[in-house]
């Protein structure tokens, strides 16, 4: 990438998301850094998962949902016209809160990517971007015998760095995870935030997390949602022991939410 | 008296039953405050079906067992001693005379059923006279002993539930039993068919022609292969080719890419056509469709091409099966879970692709084991093959030829006026039981297919 590296890698200004009559985003907007972690906290139902489907356009998958306002990618409105989802998607990839791998092959859920999208010259060069991808998600050690077996017979923890692997494969520029950890138990969960650090810095990461020790231990940069608003935005740092906002005070010391 | 009126004072005595157990057991509650394990309406329905079921049951074994009882007295009198000692005549005239007893004959046949008839009518109002007299004690010794026990302590609730269990089981035996007798007649048929033609001509045979039997080798004629063939190539091959593409595709189509409104409405639709009788699609084979595909095979130049063709009959098959098809897919691919359609649109993939490398393989179980039922309808459909197949049984790979089937030759021979213990005749129940051998295999198949396939889910 030419662009200078200082800039946001994605843009959200003035979002506004409805599911038919009613609003799920309200005004919207924030900057997603290209080398750091940010996470979104927030109540239940607060529009946390519906704000991050936006940044790949997963929404559009829901036929009653509606997207107003601008989110830029490198500069590019990827709501505009000529934006190419299936590539948007490719450079956005997303993990979700359950583990879903496809009724394949382990090797195959990693190549099912890359098939798609045509990066590998070879057989040789899809096995190498499969191992690649296995092992930049922590997975490859201990499935490296076993790839033929089925990507759904893996322990929970396990699927969910296959997925993992599965989204790195295809070589997004940019991973939204949401609730990555919430079907895992806590040793799983370990694993999972030590892949996020060591992902951090080739991918701008997105994740939501109900987990506000979670928050703290992966992200750099913080940002609650209330009611489809988002109320404060800051380093990670300052919202954990400085909040400026009485509402983002009260959700991280649990006293609701 | 007349079955009518006993079965009418059975139900009266049941509801005298009734009323005097529930009056007697409001009396003891009243009697002792406390708590009861019943309701007087619990005694009351305990005593009332005491009363009822035994004569019920009673008089519908006497049904099967009393046609045999009247014979034999009949058979006991001196005018029967002139019957012709046994054979078709001998029922015959027996059944004639039975006829007349009841006042059903016009007028008799054979001299002798005229002489029988009385004896028949003695034997049967003296019949009649016992069995109403047991089915009555029956009634009240029933409803006594019941009423004797109705006291607080008797668990009538618990007593009356499993009689009402018992009641739906025997409803729902009776469904599998008919099938059982169904299946027990088609195996007694075929047995004397494979009495008289070697199982082995009849499976493995190539010709097949029963209009001109060998008496010395019907086997010879009665080769079935030519017509398992013509079942398969119309059902499961050329429906199929047409049922499979379009059905997935209208299924594909309706889960993936129609409006859930589109889809709501659509799909009723589709399940409507299931509905249509298939002597509409019947119609449609033989006048319409039968000489289009004859015509299209003479401008190809095919001299053979016939308006009873395989591929007119297995075309309109298939567009009878699209829906069969369809539903099912429908259902397998709206199975796979969401997730995984999200999960490959979110790497990038079209709605195509997706569909194509991830809906499809995980939904594949349920799509084959919805063809394979789709396949055992076509094979086992008859209104279809009768209007537009041939009669004549060939062994042909081209489609355009004239082709029989299975079902067709089973109407064909039973509309025949062969004596009905023939072994033409005989042919059509060996046929048949083929027939359902294979669609039941087919089924037990597809379910179980269809059973991991859910399990796989969920
Ligand atoms: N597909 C949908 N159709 C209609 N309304 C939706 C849909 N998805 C979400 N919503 C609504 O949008 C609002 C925000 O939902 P969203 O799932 O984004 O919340 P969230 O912050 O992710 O909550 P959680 O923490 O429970 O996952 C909720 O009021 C929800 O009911
Ligand atoms: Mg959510």
């Amino acid at each position: 990438m030419t662009r200078d590296d200082t800039l946001p890698k994605m843009t959200a200004r003035h979002v506004n998301v409805f599911y038919g009559a009613n609003q799920a985003i309200a005004d919207v907007s924030i900057d997603v850094r290209r080398d750091e972690v940010t996470a979104f906290i927030g109540p239940s139902g607060c529009g946390k998962s519906t704000f991050l489907r936006t940044l790949n356009r997963m929404n559009d998958t829901v036929a009653a949902a509606r997207v107003e306002g601008e989110i830029r990618l490198d500069g590019a409105d990827i709501y505009a016209r000529d934006m190419d989802v299936v590539q948007l998607r490719a450079r956005v990839g997303m993990v979700f809160q359950k583990p879903n791998p496809f009724p394949k092959s382990i090797y195959e859920n990693v190549a099912y990517g890359p098939r798609i999208h045509g990066l590998a010259k070879g057989k040789a060069d899809l096995d190498r971007i499969v191992e690649e991808a296995l092992s930049r998600a922590g997975l490859w050690s201990e499935i490296k015998d076993r790839l033929g077996t089925s990507g759904t017979a893996l322990s929970g923890g396990q699927q969910q760095r296959l997925c993992i692997a599965r989204a790195i494969a295809v070589e997004p520029e940019v991973i939204l995870m949401d609730e990555p950890c919430s079907a895992l138990d806590p040793i799983a969960t370990a694993r999972i935030e030590e892949l996020i650090h060591e992902l951090r810095g080739r991918y701008a990461i997105v994740i939501v997390t109900h987990n506000m020790q979670q928050a703290a231990r992966v992200s750099q940069k913080t940002a609650f949602f209330h009611l489809g608003r988002l109320i404060e935005y800051a380093d990670t740092s300052d919202i954990f022991t400085n909040p400026r906002e009485e509402r983002t005070k009260d959700y991280i010391t649990g006293r609701y939410g | 008296m007349s079955p009518l009126t006993l079965i009418f004072l059975i139900f009266a005595l049941g509801m005298i039953g009734w009323f005097t157990a529930r009056a007697r057991a409001v009396r003891f509650r009243l009697a002792s405050p406390g708590r009861f394990g019943s309701l007087p309406g619990h005694h009351a329905a305990y005593v009332a079906l005491w009363t009822i079921l035994p004569p019920l049951a009673f008089l519908l074994i006497w049904r099967f067992v009393s046609p045999a009882l009247v014979t034999d007295a009949v058979l006991a009198t001196p005018a029967a001693s002139t019957l012709p000692p046994s054979g078709f005549e001998r029922a015959a005239i027996l059944s004639e005379a039975r006829h007349l007893a009841h006042g059903r004959g016009t007028g008799a046949f054979h001299t002798l059923s005229t002489a029988l008839a009385p004896a028949y009518a003695a034997a049967q109002s003296r019949y009649d006279v016992i069995a109403a007299a047991i089915a009555l004690l029956l009634a009240l010794g029933g409803g006594m002993l019941a009423f004797l026990r109705v006291a607080p302590a008797l668990t009538a609730r618990t007593r009356v539930e499993r009689l009402v269990m018992g009641l739906l089981l025997a409803a729902s035996l009776i469904a599998i039993l008919t099938t059982l007798g169904i299946v027990a007649s088609l195996l007694i048929e075929s047995a004397r068919f494979f009495a008289i033609v070697p199982i082995g001509d009849f499976l493995f045979g190539t010709h097949w022609s029963p209009q001109v039997i060998d008496p010395a080798d019907p086997g010879a004629a009665l080769g079935a292969v030519p017509l398992f063939w013509g079942t398969f190539f119309i059902g499961a091959v050329i429906a199929m080719l047409v049922a499979i593409p379009f059905g997935l595709m209208s299924a594909i189509y309706l889960t993936q890419y129609a409006h859930p409104a589109t889809r709501r409405r659509v799909k009723p639709m589709l399940e409507i056509l299931a509905g249509v009788p298939t002597i509409v699609y019947g119609y449609f084979a033989a006048l319409t469709v039968a000489p289009a595909v004859r015509d299209l095979g003479a401008t190809l130049g095919i001299a053979s091409a016939s308006s009873e063709s395989a591929l007119a009959a297995g075309l309109v098959m298939g567009i009878m099966i699209i829906p069969f098809v369809s539903s099912t897919a429908d259902d397998s691919l709206a199975a796979v879970p969401a997730e995984m359609r999200d999960g490959s649109l979110a790497l990038g993939a079209t709605p195509s692709e997706t569909i194509r490398r991830v809906l499809l393989p995980a939904a594949l179980p349920g799509v084959a084991g919805g063809v394979l039922l789709a396949i055992s309808r076509a094979i086992g459909e008859t209104m279809i093959v009768v209007m537009a197949a041939s009669g004549v049984a060939s062994l042909t790979l081209n489609p355009f030829a004239p082709t029989t089937t299975v079902t067709k030759q089973i109407v064909d021979l039973l509309t025949g006026e062969a004596a009905f213990d023939s072994a033409k005749t005989l042919a059509a129940f060996a046929l048949g039981l083929t027939l359902f051998v294979i669609t039941l295999l087919f089924n037990v198949v597809a379910l179980v297919i269809v059973k991991r396939y859910r399990e796989a889910y969920e």
